[in-house]
């Protein structure tokens, strides 16, 4: 019972703050939305007991991914509404409709068989934090480390994008920066 | 009663608006905004399906997404400003150097 009022509260209010990020003019508005949304999905994985995805969610995505944004939108002139030319808006909803309902049957078709099995089964009497432990660091281990140098990567990538004066680049050079350094 | 169906249900709702963002905007930054819901979405469904069959690997798959998503934003950011800085637009239509 409170199952079900929880998700129907959640996903009424999941895909209203979506649908607000997606047709927003205002980025603020935009970003805003899409953090109370973030936010409200956690939600939805505390009630399918996966209990450290939902913390995982709150901490990176709210607490890291967002303020990256914001930090982002800083750049940005973000007060001025976004100017943007839709040329078919019927075609855009029609696209996105079936592009949607194309991938679902695909993905769902595995499902209507019966011969689905668990490959790490749940243990009872095993909190689901302990579990994903022992699971990640055994059965994933390899991926793990892997995801773990890639975000290295991406991390020196980011401070090296942002920081050091990449914007000065000699292959995309427009001509008229060329004439200026050419007069001086 | 909630069950398998309304997760995937709601997964498949939450994808398609992300995709109506992907096709509609116009704007680098709100694109991106688009992707992280794509990525939400399934995130919902994996956990579902782990839940209702009993199996940890749909929540090992949402973690190495959650993954992947933080170094998308980290060094799309990093490209995004680099961008803003030669042109002062983050419009997609500007975004072409070659005439032809």
């Amino acid at each position: 019972m409170f199952e079900a009022i929880a998700f129907y509260l959640f996903s009424a209010v999941t895909i209203a703050m979506f649908t607000i990020t997606v047709m927003s003019k205002n980025a603020l508005y935009a970003m805003s939305a899409l953090a109370a949304g973030m936010i409200m999905i956690s939600g939805f994985f505390f009630l399918l007991d996966a209990d450290f995805l939902g913390v995982v969610q709150i901490i990176v995505y709210t607490g890291a991914v967002m303020a990256l944004y914001a930090f982002g939108m800083m750049f940005f002139d973000t007060t001025r509404e976004v100017k943007e030319n839709i040329r078919a808006p019927k075609l855009v909803f029609l696209l996105s409709g079936m592009t949607a309902l194309l991938l679902v049957i695909a993905f769902v078709a595995p499902i209507v068989s019966d011969h689905i099995e668990a490959l790490y089964p749940m243990v009872e009497g095993v909190q689901n934090p302990q579990a994903v432990g022992v699971v990640l660091f055994t059965k994933y281990l390899v991926p793990f480390e892997v995801a773990a140098v890639m975000l290295l990567v991406a991390m020196i990538a980011g401070i090296i994008l942002a920081g050091k004066k990449m914007d000065e680049s000699l292959t995309l050079k427009i001509d008229d920066e060329f004439q200026e350094k050419g007069a001086q | 009663m909630i069950t398998l169906s309304h997760y995937l249900i709601l997964s498949a709702i939450l994808f398609s608006i992300g995709l109506v963002g992907v096709y509609r905007r116009k704007n680098l930054l709100l694109l991106l905004f688009s992707t992280e819901i794509l990525l939400n979405a399934v995130n919902i469904g994996f956990a579902a399906i782990s839940k209702f069959y009993g199996d940890l690997t749909g929540q090992m798959f949402a973690f190495f997404i959650v993954a992947v998503a933080a170094s998308e934003v980290a060094v799309g950011l990093g490209l995004m400003i680099v961008w803003y800085k030669r042109r002062g637009t983050l419009d997609i239509d500007s975004m072409q150097s070659m005439h032809g």
